[in-house]
């Protein structure tokens, strides 16, 4: 059992991790034409309004939510700590995780029932859209079953995932957790390590620097202010390749 | 002064003959691909008609180009705040049926079928699903239907039009149409560059070329909408935006981009024009009856020693500014004035310019009695040796175009944003033209009359001729003025010269693969 909590909580997160960071800088530097949200609108416009936008809002608050949670664990103790305040966190995610779970469903209806859409659907979109469905359902289950859910992850879960990104893993609190919160943990690994084998890169490639770029783009292939200058240098170099 | 060169474009309407040579040309080269089967990048439709995709034109649809409000101007339909918010689903994406579902038949079946007591079909398979389909639409599919119901009459544009206007141009004896060819205008405020959230989408520095860097696009599909002129494709295979790229590879060695090489009709016209980049975003912005003016403003004479040395500073090289004095897009566009941008009021500062058409103008109709017509008719030709119905002599001068049987209003609402002076001064332009061609080839016109509508017009009869000339005679590299693209000294840049030719044709290519 021990031999099988090490791997699920200590090797597993290593390997994901690993091949994560490897796999996404090697996708990125050497097959960036590959990288795409892969939108699929253009075949089908109106059923995806339904999945895609309630499942991406509710990702970016959760995700934010998850992000705070493992950063700044006090703020949400501290916001805990008002039991009324407590309910409207609970609440609040369990509404966006729903907004979530509806919208995936509806995506995944869409994607296997409309024949342009299976056309342009791989076998990894429908393993990729599982894993979101599994996870965010057991997701669910912990908002309903553990109302304190949101304070169990700031106060154990967080020091377990530090001690994972500190090299000094420690599985102990982890290992006494209920099943589903241990479930929900290893989704999270397995998402992670389907990163780089899927459309998931599109999530890392999110344009914010549209937000300070100004509007135009003109690029030159050469420096226009050099270009005619006389001063120009000449080089006595041979050809690197001669 | 900011003094940039931009390959421009001028397309002579009247001289399209509809035969979609250019859209062959660019289809065999760039767009015979999986996902890219719908893409015309050059596309010829058939005007009044509803065009490619259905009613592009229609911005209350398609939400396309930049719009003026408290008087700066933003993209209508995507931009900084409106396309992130959208990012997840963009509400203004056309989907493929505004174009049309690409199909093929399954011609094998008419080869393998086993004997039978009937003839055996090839079915239209659809070439997204391969399943069997219903045409509904395809390339072309309004050609030549001026007057009917589902196209002609669905033109945007004729929502200018007063409802009796419309009747009378519907007339059967009234009907006229022309072709409107269309590529990417490689515009001078491009919003599909603005829309673009990961920035994939840029303007060449040196000749203005707009492109798309396919291994940055992202597929956030903003560019679709952001382009009022839907010159930027979304390809649904590979999730990768497409557009014209204005056949650089070839302009960069000196040859014509394949539309413009092939056309039969030669009405295409290739040339640099130097312009202020400091001035685009003043004239974008300008109040829409002198949007215009403004955009030829900034549009530079190449002969002007000032425009020169700025040009030299921002390191135009000499060959490119001789490429600009020579110009025929310059010519057309500045010189002689015959030559207006495609709706103007998009914002988007295009530079393809169109020289309106004057044949579907000219003629002008007579009230007839029908019956007592009937009986001149030549029984044997089954024709009239009389103008009864459609008068095209030229002895009337300006009358006929200002009773034409096509709208002036309507052609205003395409290539003026609404003036029709503008496009009436051009029509008279191209009508003195020829009515002092006439009096040289046929002599039956006086002279007076030639003078008189030389003068109207402000033309001298040289410039006359070299209308003519660049109109009618003009040979290849009098149509196509293209400079040396000096690749060479972008190489320099990165690199030595000697190790680039070294490399050249070694390297690594990526097939573009679908990823996952
Ligand atoms: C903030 C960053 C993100 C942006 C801007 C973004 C944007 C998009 C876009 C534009 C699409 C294509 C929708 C279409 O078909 O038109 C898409 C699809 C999808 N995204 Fe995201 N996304 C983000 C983050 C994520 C994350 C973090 C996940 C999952 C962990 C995710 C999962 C998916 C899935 C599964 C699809 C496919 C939906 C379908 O068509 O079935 N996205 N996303
Ligand atoms: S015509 Fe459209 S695609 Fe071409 S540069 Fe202008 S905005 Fe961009
Ligand atoms: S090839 Fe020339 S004449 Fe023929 S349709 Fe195209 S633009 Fe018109």
């Amino acid at each position: 059992m021990n031999i099988f909590n090490t791997f699920l909580f200590v090797i597993l997160p290593y390997l994901a991790l690993a091949i994560f960071f490897i796999g996404t800088i090697y996708r990125y530097r050497n097959v960036k034409f590959q990288i795409s949200s892969l939108s699929s609108g253009f075949l089908e416009g109106k059923k995806l309004f339904w999945g895609s936008v309630p499942f991406h809002w509710g990702l970016v608050f959760l995700f934010f939510g998850h992000l705070i949670a493992f950063l700044i664990p006090q703020s949400v103790l501290i916001w805990n700590s008002h039991p009324v305040r407590l309910l409207v966190l609970e609440v609040a995610s369990f509404a966006f995780g729903l907004s979530m779970l509806v919208g995936l469903a509806n995506l995944i209806y869409r994607r296997s029932t409309n024949d342009r859409i299976r056309v342009v659907s791989t076998w990894m979109d429908y393993v990729v859209e599982g894993l979101l469905v599994i996870q965010i359902i057991l997701g669910l289950w912990i908002a309903l079953e553990y109302r304190w859910g949101s304070s169990w992850f700031a106060s154990s879960l967080t020091p377990y995932l530090w001690s994972i990104f500190l090299l000094e893993p420690r599985m102990d609190v982890v290992v006494a957790m209920p099943l589903v919160i241990q479930l929900h943990i290893i989704g999270a690994y397995l998402i992670v390590l389907a990163f780089p084998f899927s459309r998931l890169m599109h999530a890392l490639v999110a344009p914010l620097d549209y937000i300070w770029r100004p509007y135009q783009r003109v690029i030159w292939n050469w420096n226009k202010g050099k270009v005619r200058s006389t001063a120009t240098k000449w080089t006595i170099h041979r050809p690197r390749n001669n | 002064m900011d003094v940039r060169s931009q390959m421009s474009m001028v397309f002579h309407l009247d001289k399209c003959i509809g035969c979609h040579t250019c859209s062959i040309a660019c289809k065999n080269i760039w767009t015979d691909r999986k996902g890219a089967e719908y893409q015309w990048w050059n596309n010829v439709e058939t005007k009044p008609g509803t065009g490619y995709p259905s009613k592009w034109e229609d911005q209350d649809i398609y939400k396309g180009g930049w719009e003026k409000k408290n008087g700066d101007i933003s993209l209508k339909g995507a931009g900084k705040l409106r396309g992130l918010m959208n990012i997840f689903h963009n509400p203004h994406l056309p989907v493929i049926d505004d174009y049309y579902e690409p199909f093929t038949y399954k011609y094998l079946d008419l080869i393998e079928s086993p004997a039978m007591t009937d003839q055996p079909t090839a079915r239209p398979v659809s070439l997204i699903t391969g399943k069997p389909i219903d045409i509904k639409s395809g390339p072309n599919w309004d050609d030549d239907l001026s007057g009917t119901p589902d196209y002609a009459r669905k033109d945007p544009n004729l929502l200018k039009l007063s409802p009796a206007e419309q009747e009378a141009m519907f007339q059967l004896e009234r009907m006229a149409f022309y072709y409107l060819p269309r590529i990417c205008n490689h515009c001078l405020n491009p919003a599909c560059v603005a829309s673009c959230p990961s920035g994939a989408i840029y303007k060449r520095g040196e000749d203005g070329i707009v492109l798309i860097n396919q291994n940055v696009c992202r597929a956030w599909r903003m560019c679709v909408t952001a382009c009022p002129y839907k010159k930027s494709y979304y390809n649904w295979h590979t999730g990768k935006s497409e557009k014209c790229i204005l056949c650089y590879p070839r302009l960069e060695v000196g040859q014509a981009p394949a539309c413009m090489h092939s056309c039969v009709g030669r009405i295409r016209y290739l040339g640099v024009m130097l312009y202020d980049a400091d001035l685009i975003h003043e004239a974008a912005s300008e109040d829409e009856n002198n949007l215009v003016d403004r955009q030829l403003d900034i549009l530079l004479d190449p002969f002007d020693p000032e425009v020169i040395a700025s040009a030299k500073k921002n390191g135009i090289a000499d060959s490119t500014i001789k490429a600009a004095q020579n110009s025929p897009t310059y010519k057309f566009v500045k010189k002689w004035g015959l030559a207006l941008p495609l709706h103007p009021e998009f914002r988007t500062l295009p530079m393809l310019f169109y020289v309106p058409p004057l044949l579907p103008v000219m003629a002008s109709l007579k009230e007839v009695d029908n019956k007592a017509q009937s009986e001149k008719m030549d029984p044997i030709a089954k024709n009239w040796n009389d103008n009864w119905l459609y008068d095209t002599s030229t002895e009337e001068l300006w009358g006929t175009i200002e009773q034409a049987r096509f709208p002036l209003k309507y052609l205003a609402s395409l290539f003026s944003a609404g003036d029709e002076e503008k496009v009436k001064h051009i029509l008279k332009k191209l009508m003195a033209v020829r009515i002092h061609r006439r009096g040289i080839t046929v002599g039956d016109i006086d002279e007076a009359k030639v003078k008189q509508a030389m003068n109207d017009t402000g033309l001298t009869p040289e410039a006359a001729e070299e209308i003519y000339y660049l109109t009618s005679l003009a040979k290849f590299d009098d149509r196509f003025v293209i400079p040396a693209s000096h690749r060479e000294q972008s190489i320099e840049m990165l690199d030595f010269t000697g190790d680039a030719k070294g490399t050249t044709g070694f390297g690594f290519k990526e097939t573009p693969a679908r990823g996952a």
